[in-house]
């Protein structure tokens, strides 16, 4: 990634938002199936991690997914031939939004089960380091990761084996519908103190200020220091999923998304730029955008004779279904 | 010629194949001092970061090990109780099973999970007798289920070496077996062996079984050639070569130390009848459906697949059509 770069971090934020949109748009337009998990509100987060990450260091993500797997690196186009199941997509089509990875830029995948990327995580950092590979690693979760004990398993084997991976809690309030007040008993800097981790607490809204506090976090874990944790404290502005612009859930009151929406990490990092360099990031961005639409849907539907492909790494092959 | 322990068999494995090959890393519970009985020696000739002694955290140090195949290497996980392979179902099934396809053939998760000691060892009751293997085969997990001290050796070899998660039931009506081997070797995944040859039934026995099911063959010497099928992989399983023997003898037993319902048993057989027209009805002696092993011991037998069991199972198969 880049160091301090205003617009680099500018850019980011701004990919991922209209990526996002741009996915939104295909989703109503039956382009994408299943339906997507916006990452709206939250840009701010991946971008400044992953600017504080070098090009080797690894990254997990979450279903809620597209902003880290971009962050760090993936292009923007085969991941939306991914979200639309096309074997021009990164995983050819065969992981969707919430399992896209990029192992060649550090991604080991959005992983779609609440609190299980951070085991996986510790274990690849672990294995690089032990070939000498002077690699850290951050996993994202959100707050309803919190209650999850494989979850806290990990945090006690990265703290305990001193593996340098930086636990990024995306705290935007809710689990799915879930207030953090009605689930979390204690604190989420109270669970990273318990292992003896220290943590951060920081505005995820703001890039910058995550980039510093992950940067401050990765020099540490650099220098020989175990694993730490930052709490991003955020809002999701849009659905927890794109069901919930057909069906309409009763869970936040409109003020509170109201007040969330006000502070917008893309305005925040825009305002630092000159607005001829914003205007120019943002022509960009959309003509990255445009060709990845055009990417994405020109790319072939996978053959279903192809549907077992890549079950067994070994080469096994597995019996078929039919009669 | 050397004798081999079924336990020292396993030692041996990992021990070679973690001198051939520096990726191959060891961790479990209590394997320092090889509580299992397995991992003797290990910590000594191959130092702590590749014997990694964990704490009791089956489903972060099973993750761990499904991040670090991620990263090149290929972990060997020990789990000295068979049931806590529920509790990292999740974690096999969901996770190391799932990458490759869901990451379009970018990945690939060679890890092996060892479960010395799996079924009933006699007095450890109801959370530590369970057999889970048809769960695995269920899921498309590589299963196997060594017989004999060599297959042990040969079969753990070829897991370590497999690019693909694998699962490996030690039976602990196995451990304590003996048996001369000249050299051992890989035995390849997915290859079934006749250890008996017989013209009027096959019986198909899972792990430890096939020893009971090679005595019940000998006593019915005087009344019936009994074939004795050990498949030693049930996931993939070798059907052309247990179709190759019901061929010949057109009657079909299976005994499985799993339970009943859904139990590898009844695949077996459905796929036999798919293929071969049976002279008599086919049998399957198993644990009963949704068995929980009680603790006293004649309860804990009771619940067991039994020789006499298997004796009238293929009396009335030979008796039939």
């Amino acid at each position: 990634m880049t160091g301090p770069d205003p617009v680099w971090l500018y850019r980011t934020v701004r990919l991922i938002r209209r990526f996002e949109e741009r996915a939104i748009e295909l989703v109503d337009a039956g382009e994408i199936v299943g339906g997507i998990h916006p990452y709206l509100g939250q840009e701010g987060i991946a971008a400044g991690v992953c600017a504080a990450l070098a090009a080797d260091d690894l990254v997990t993500g979450t279903h809620r997914g597209h902003g880290h797997v971009l962050a760090k690196g993936a292009d923007p186009a085969r991941m939306l031939a991914e979200l639309c199941g096309r074997v021009t997509g990164l995983n050819r089509g065969r992981g969707g939004s919430m399992h896209a990875a990029d192992f060649g830029v550090g991604v080991l995948g959005a992983n779609a089960i609440v609190g299980a990327a951070g085991a996986i995580l510790t274990g690849a950092v672990w294995e690089r380091r032990r070939r000498g590979a002077d690699v850290v690693g951050a996993t994202f979760f959100g707050d309803g990761a919190v209650n999850e004990g494989m979850l806290l398993e990990a945090f006690n084997l990265a703290a305990l084996w001193q593996v340098p991976v930086l636990f990024v809690c995306e705290n935007n309030g809710y689990a799915t519908t879930m207030p953090v007040a009605g689930a979390v008993a204690g604190t989420v800097a109270g669970r990273a103190a318990a292992f003896g981790m220290p943590s951060t607490a920081v505005d995820g809204q703001d890039p910058e200020r995550v980039r510093e506090a992950s940067a401050a976090a990765v020099a540490r874990m650099r220098a020989g220091g175990g694993p730490e944790l930052i709490e991003a404290h955020t809002y999701r502005f849009d659905a927890h999923h794109t069901f919930e612009h057909r069906v309409r859930l009763d869970y936040r009151p409109p003020e509170e998304v109201a007040e969330g929406r006000s502070r917008d990490p893309v305005d925040i990092q825009g305002a630092r730029l000159d607005p001829a360099v914003r205007a120019e990031v943002d022509a960009s961005v959309e003509a990255v955008l445009d060709a990845a639409v055009d990417f994405a849907l020109a790319g072939p539907h996978p053959d279903p004779a192809t549907a077992l492909d890549h079950l067994y790494a070994s080469g096994l092959t597995a019996r078929t279904g039919g009669g | 010629m050397p004798r081999l322990s079924y336990r020292r068999a396993l030692t041996r494995a990992l021990a070679d194949e973690m001198t051939r090959d520096e990726s191959v890393v060891v961790l479990g519970e209590d394997i320092r001092v090889a509580a299992a009985n397995v991992t003797t020696g290990l910590l000594k000739k191959f130092g702590p970061e590749r014997v990694r002694d964990t704490p009791l955290s089956e489903q972060a140090f099973t993750s761990f090990a499904t991040g670090a195949a991620l990263a090149g290497a290929r972990p060997v996980v020990e789990f000295q109780i068979p049931s806590l392979l529920f509790l990292v179902f999740e974690q096999i099934v969901n996770h190391a099973h799932k990458f490759p396809l869901m990451t379009g053939g970018q990945c690939a998760v060679p890890v092996t999970y060892l479960v010395p000691g799996s079924g009933s060892r006699t007095g450890w009751a109801g959370q530590h007798s369970d057999h889970p293997y048809a769960l695995f085969a269920h899921v498309g997990v590589t299963t196997v289920v060594p017989a004999t001290p060599a297959d042990a050796y040969g079969l753990l070899v070829s897991a370590i070496r497999c690019d693909d998660p694998v699962v490996v039931f030690a039976p602990a009506g196995a451990l304590d077996l003996r048996e001369d081997v000249a050299e051992p070797a890989p035995v390849p995944l997915g290859r079934g062996v006749v250890r008996r040859s017989g013209d009027d039934v096959t019986v198909v026995a899972v792990g430890h079984l096939v020893h009971d099911a090679l005595a019940v063959a000998e006593e019915l010497s005087g009344q019936a050639s009994v074939e004795v099928f050990d498949p030693r992989t049930l996931y993939p399983f070798d059907f052309d070569g247990l179709v190759d023997s019901v061929r010949r003898t057109g009657r079909l037993v299976v005994v499985d130390d799993g339970n009943r319902s859904c139990g590898i048993a009844g695949e077996i057989i459905a796929t036999v009848v798919e293929r071969v027209r049976l002279a008599a009805p086919p049998r399957r002696v198993t644990r009963p459906d949704g068995a929980v092993l009680p603790f006293a011991p004649a309860l804990d037998r009771a619940v067991q697949p039994g020789r006499d069991q298997l004796t009238a199972a293929i009396q009335l198969t030979l008796k039939d059509g």
